[in-house]
């Protein structure tokens, strides 16, 4: 069987649903930042599938590139946050993260 | 192509002038080991200089530079004021604040993000590329996410981060997987591309509504618009007020600008418009402007209702925040010149009103400690001079005359009426109605209720009377005289890409 661009969308679909539900259900602010990485990998594998299969240029490639390197970013400074949090409050589980009022 | 970079380069300064201002704090912080105010001052002096760049670029007409990259026209050149007058008056109000100049706190660091956060802030307003886009939302997010919790031993503040960060890196993730599909779906990753391949094939609409649905969640996160709205509470309540006034307006209207000219430009059906007369039209069969109507709404109607119960004046005056991005995105929604018009002078008015509410909360933090209404408690007795500025704040925030906030919504109201959108001009009426009552509570503890005892006047200093003065003349100024406000509002509609 040929692997073709659908098979990476549903791919990405899945890892999106997937990066969605752990950012929801999850209580560890650790594993909501992992849900976060999966979404935005996800993104990646479609830019990266449409850029190959989608007789594109380069474009999406490029994108990825630029993705890769900005989640990096956005990991270092979130972890920075977390790991103050953890100072702060001795725990890291977001909802006893609460003393402003709801 | 060199040419082209060439000329990019010379229309790329006043984004040049930010950034050499931010390596230069940065080195500054290093260097300078004692507290001081230094790196204030040259932070204003780089927001003077870029000041001065953003004019040249005012006459320098319509470009696109960096090969669709960014936009350099009026429209982004109106924006860049709005954006650089706010940080501008934030430096000045961090300069008087007791809670970031507390204790051994060095700020060096805190202004070279301001200035990193009015950059990103700048690409925002210019951005015509998908990728430029995300980028510049994740400049100004990334930085604002540090502000949120700079006052890092406070729990509020270190709260305020974590929500931050999670909510907008969810958001922006979101924006991401949308921009991917309309990648997939156009081909193209310019807005102009993208409303070239809309106008020739034929797109599934479907994706380009899940698309679509997708890119708003990152624009309703910037622009804290309903259901993206949860971070705005709690952000606001826990940073410093300084950056909280400084998110609710110029992040604010950074989202605003990037909204409006990918809207305009990529869903722009050129054969159906009627571009001559100010108006245009979307394309048969996908009406996103009913998603955004519906968006504004909820806005407007959640924010003013919870506002009601609010007791901390921040969280109040982020509810209230919440509520005028519903107001301004009825705006957007009428797809008319006239309505994009009324957004840009209401964004003048907003700056205005809002940073002078939150410039009163601070000083009034700065002595009692407290941002809780019962400390506004005759207010209005005790020290004359904040409690007269407050009620002004308060009644132009609300759109009453002859101050400038009823300007900014007769305009609104005005481009809906022309649109014949009846029914958003009667719910944004009645929610103005809504929001009179919460303003004037405020109002009611200031005039109408004795002071304690203890209570002392606040003092203040010629500084703060002038800052004061500053925002408050405008507020009254554009209630009565708002002609020539109207007319640069009207001059700066011009997109690159639509003649």
């Amino acid at each position: 069987m040929d692997v073709g661009l659908t098979h990476y969308l549903i791919i990405s679909a899945i890892l999106f649903s997937l990066g969605i539900y752990g950012v929801v259900t999850r209580r560890n602010a650790i594993m909501v930042l992992m849900g976060i990485e999966l979404i935005l990998n996800s993104a990646n594998i479609n830019f990266i599938a449409f850029s190959r299969y989608g007789g594109m240029q380069l474009d999406g490639q490029a994108i990825a590139v630029f993705v890769i390197i900005l989640a990096a970013a956005e990991a270092a400074i979130a972890l920075a946050i977390v790991l103050n949090i953890y100072q702060r409050f001795n725990t890291v589980n977001v909802d006893d993260v609460s003393k402003l009022k709801e | 192509m060199l040419e082209q970079i060439v000329h990019s380069v010379k229309l790329l300064q006043p984004e040049t002038a930010l950034a050499v201002t931010f390596c230069v704090l940065l080195v500054l912080d290093l260097v300078v080991r004692r507290k001081s105010n230094l790196a204030a001052w040259l932070a204003l002096l780089g927001l003077v200089v870029t000041a001065f760049f953003v004019l040249q670029q005012a006459s320098s007409g319509q470009n696109s530079i960096f090969f669709n990259m960014l936009a350099v026209d009026s429209f982004s050149v109106f924006f860049k004021f709005v954006i650089l007058a706010s940080s501008f008056l934030i430096i000045l109000f961090s300069l008087q604040s007791d809670e970031l100049n507390s204790g051994t706190r060095r700020l060096g660091e805190y202004y070279s993000l301001i200035i990193a956060l009015t950059l990103g802030m700048f690409l925002m307003t210019g951005a015509s590329n998908l990728l430029m886009m995300y980028l510049s939302i994740e400049l100004t997010s990334i930085s604002s996410y540090i502000l949120a919790g700079y006052t890092k031993e406070a729990e509020d503040s270190s709260e305020a981060s974590l929500k931050y960060v999670i909510y907008g890196a969810v958001s922006s993730g979101m924006m991401l997987y949308g921009i991917s599909m309309l990648y997939g779906l156009t081909g193209a990753v310019d807005i102009y591309g993208i409303n070239r391949a809309l106008t020739e094939g034929d797109i599934n609409l479907m994706a380009l509504m899940i698309a679509s649905i997708l890119m708003v969640a990152g624009f309703g996160y910037k622009i804290s618009a309903v259901p993206f709205h949860f971070w705005t509470p709690d952000v606001y309540e826990g940073a410093p007020i300084t950056i909280t006034a400084f998110l609710s307006v110029a992040s604010k209207a950074a989202g605003f600008a990037m909204m409006m000219r990918f809207f305009k430009v990529s869903f722009l059906d050129p054969t159906v418009g009627n571009l001559a007369m100010g108006a245009w039209a979307s394309f048969q069969g996908f009406e996103w402007n009913q998603l955004l109507a519906a968006i504004s709404v909820l806005t407007m109607t959640l924010g003013n209702l919870v506002a009601i119960w609010q007791n901390n004046l921040k969280r109040l005056l982020a509810y209230s925040s919440i509520a005028h991005a519903g107001y301004m995105l009825m705006g957007v929604v009428v797809l008319s010149n006239e309505g994009l018009a009324a957004v840009l002078i209401y964004f003048v008015v907003y700056l205005f009103m809002n940073l002078g509410a939150f410039y009163t909360v601070m000083i009034v933090a700065n002595k009692t400690g407290s941002e809780d209404i019962e400390a506004y408690k005759g207010l209005g007795y005790r020290t004359p001079l904040i409690g007269v500025a407050m009620t002004i704040f308060l009644l132009s925030l609300t759109g009453i005359p002859p101050t400038a906030g009823f300007v900014g919504k007769l305009y609104l109201f005005a481009a809906l009426i022309n649109g014949k959108w009846f029914w958003l001009v009667v719910i944004g009426a009645l929610n103005s109605v809504v929001s009179l009552y919460y303003y004037v509570r405020i109002l009611r503890n200031m005039f109408l209720k004795t002071p304690e005892r203890s209570a002392e006047p606040i003092q203040f200093s010629f500084a703060h009377v002038t800052i004061l003065l500053v925002l408050l003349i405008p507020t009254i100024l554009l209630g009565v005289y708002f002609g020539p406000l109207v007319e640069y509002a009207q001059a700066s509609l011009v997109m690159f890409g639509i003649q």
